[in-house]
């Protein structure tokens, strides 16, 4: 390659860079091989999740008596069937759907009711921060899973009220996660600046202090994912979540624990998916955090 | 002259409630700034300066700060009697401000692009292409080279003095630029784009007839830029005056020690030794009521540490406040 050309490629590459923060972390992230494994594996179950109805081989709810707990590898049944004949695979698959589906809503609620609070008690402070801190404390104070089985318990036991649980369980620890990021940055210069050139508070707060405070928040949802699609499954698993015969993993474990010293698969496979899903989440968390962890930078 | 004056603090009394008690940080401060003008506020650290400056943006963090009594009349206008609506179609219309840490006045977040084009559309109402044309050509007004490249940079791609440049420019950008404040300019700079910043802000400043407070405790500074210049000390004006006069016959003892603490200052300078001010700063919350600078002072006298001093003048609107104004042969 003759100079010229290097010298415009290496050109081109800085202006590309400057294209945007968001293009330069992607190219950090994608240097991160875990974080990129992590990535994979959400796109293939989200691929599941999405095409369930043309790659899933059977009906998940589709019950033949004669074929109960045929084990793994019997074909058709490449992962076995459970004990009303169910196609174990098949019903994996569109667990997908709905542990995705989980995770994905319940982090929202947290992230943006959360985000919101925290964001409103961190820049106006006052007493609405000392009664949203007070409430967020005590909403602390109760063991987690505690906490979400008493809000499933007040709604009633469906899959949707356990969405919602979960979601306003986790929403203490967004809150005080952007009330911290918002008390430093709203101490910093640049908003006194702005002030200083007649912004007001509200475009202040979303335009200006709420973008610098979403890298933590960014880490903390994508792991927020992964432990909501757990904490979903243990509640099915308690029988607070999904009802049967939904195809949810954490319910189908919990409905075939008894048959577990002589038709292990059953249990094991839905096991293994949400393993997997759940270490795809962490291991992007991870990464992403290490992308935007500005200690880790320069 | 009086009708002249485009900005007029009277009497502003500024205090902060701390745990400790209540500290003021600002005293019975009279100032103005005539159109076009360039008054230079100097005092070291923690003397009031700053605050004063928030003040007039109405910007003093509230609580624990607050504006006691006085008044800040901007074209006759008061600005503490407006309301905080109205005063934010004052900041960034009528009176700007330059901060003293250009590498973290800029969000970081956003294009320094969109961050001007911010103001064309606030004061403006420009819709967004408009805006970040406008936006170049402020940048190519502070002389930053490529502005059509640049307005797409980050701020951390920039370097000190072109980020204070960018500052600059935003601070113009406002639709009547009356008055610039400029919170120490160039203390964060290196000395040769301290100059490059100086001359740019002084070329502008003749360009549109703008005033310019200037905040600064650096007397070279003071009088490369200043018309006039007001001396304060631990939230007390003690002098001021012409910038010759100041310059050439200081009569507060605190002035002719900050005249002495430059190193470039031959005329102060004795025995080849840079000079200092012994002593630190006062705690302002056990100040009494006699002369600040009394605990510092070498020519104190027991009556500095009773009363505060009444104004001495020396004509042409040089007035200093010290019980013996004139009588002190400084050596």
């Amino acid at each position: 390659m003759n100079p010229i050309k290097i010298f415009k490629a290496g050109n081109d590459a800085e202006s590309r860079a400057a294209e945007s923060i968001w293009y330069e972390n992607w190219l950090l992230l994608k240097k991160n091989r875990s974080a990129m494994f992590g990535l994979y594996i959400i796109i293939f179950f989200l691929f599941l999740a999405v095409f369930a109805s043309i790659v899933a081989p059977f009906d998940p709810y589709l019950q033949n008596i004669d074929l109960r707990k045929m084990t793994y590898f019997s074909w058709p049944y490449i992962l076995g069937t459970d004990d009303f004949g169910r196609d174990i695979l098949s019903r994996i698959i569109y667990g997908s759907r709905i542990s995705l589906v989980i995770g994905f809503f319940a982090v929202s609620i947290s992230l943006v009711f959360g985000s919101l609070i925290g964001l409103i008690s961190g820049f106006y402070g006052g007493w609405f921060d000392r009664i949203a801190m007070r409430v967020i404390d005590i909403m602390l104070a109760f063991p987690y899973i505690l906490l979400t089985i008493v809000i499933v318990a007040l709604l009633g036991p469906t899959l949707l009220n356990a969405m919602i649980a979960i979601g306003i369980a986790r929403l203490p620890q967004y809150t005080r996660i952007m009330r911290a990021s918002v008390l430093a940055e709203k101490e910093a210069e640049y908003v006194e600046a702005e002030r200083s050139l007649g912004v007001g508070n509200m475009e202040l707060m979303f335009m200006s202090i709420l973008p610098n405070c979403l890298a933590p928040i960014i880490v903390q949802a994508t792991l927020g994912v992964g432990s909501a699609i757990i904490e979903s499954a243990a509640l099915s698993f308690l029988g607070l979540g999904a009802q049967p015969p939904t195809p949810e993993w954490g319910l189908m474990i919990a409905s075939a624990r008894e048959f577990v010293s002589n038709a292990w698969w059953i249990v094991t496979f839905p096991g293994i998916a949400i393993v997997l899903v759940v270490l795809g989440f962490n291991l992007l968390g991870d990464g992403i955090r290490d992308v935007l962890d500005p200690r880790l930078k320069d | 002259m009086e009708n002249n004056r485009f900005l007029e603090i009277k009497g502003l009394n500024v205090s902060f409630y701390t745990q400790k008690g209540v500290v003021p940080a600002v005293r019975e401060l009279d100032l103005w700034i005539n159109k076009g003008e360039t008054l230079a506020l100097v005092g070291e650290s923690g003397c009031g300066k700053s605050v004063t400056a928030s003040a007039i943006m109405r910007l003093v963090p509230a609580p624990p700060g607050k504006i006691e009594s006085g008044e800040i009349l901007l074209d006759g206008k008061d600005l503490l009697r407006l309301t905080e609506k109205e005063m934010q179609s004052i900041r960034g219309d009528r009176i700007s401000m330059i901060f003293q840490e250009p590498m973290t006045s800029l969000n970081p977040v956003f294009r320094i692009g969109e961050q001007i084009a911010e103001v064309f559309i606030t004061h403006y109402s420009m819709d967004k292409k408009e805006a970040l044309a406008k936006a170049v050509e402020m940048l190519d007004m502070v002389k930053i080279p490529a502005p059509e490249k640049r307005v797409r940079d980050y701020p951390h791609q920039l370097s000190g003095g072109m980020r204070q440049r960018v500052m600059i420019a935003m601070a113009l950008s406002s639709p009547n630029p009356g008055l610039m404040i400029a919170d120490e300019p160039t203390t964060a700079l290196d000395v040769t784009i301290q100059a490059q910043i100086l001359d740019l802000m002084r070329e502008l400043q003749k360009s549109i007839q703008m005033s310019l407070l200037l905040i600064t405790h650096d007397m070279g500074v003071v009088a490369e830029m200043a018309n006039r210049v007001a001396v304060m000390y631990a939230g007390r004006k003690v002098e001021a005056g012409d910038v010759y006069d100041i310059f050439e016959n200081p009569m507060h003892p605190y002035t002719v020690g900050l005249l002495n603490s430059m190193p470039s200052n031959e005329k102060y300078r004795h025995a080849g030794r840079l000079e200092a001010i012994e002593g630190n700063v006062p705690n302002l919350l056990e100040i009494g009521s006699g002369c600040p600078f009394e605990s510092r002072c070498r020519y104190a006298k027991p009556v500095c540490r009773e009363k505060f001093p009444d104004v001495k003048e020396a004509g042409n609107g040089h007035s200093v406040w010290c019980h013996f104004a004139g009588d002190i042969k400084f050596i």
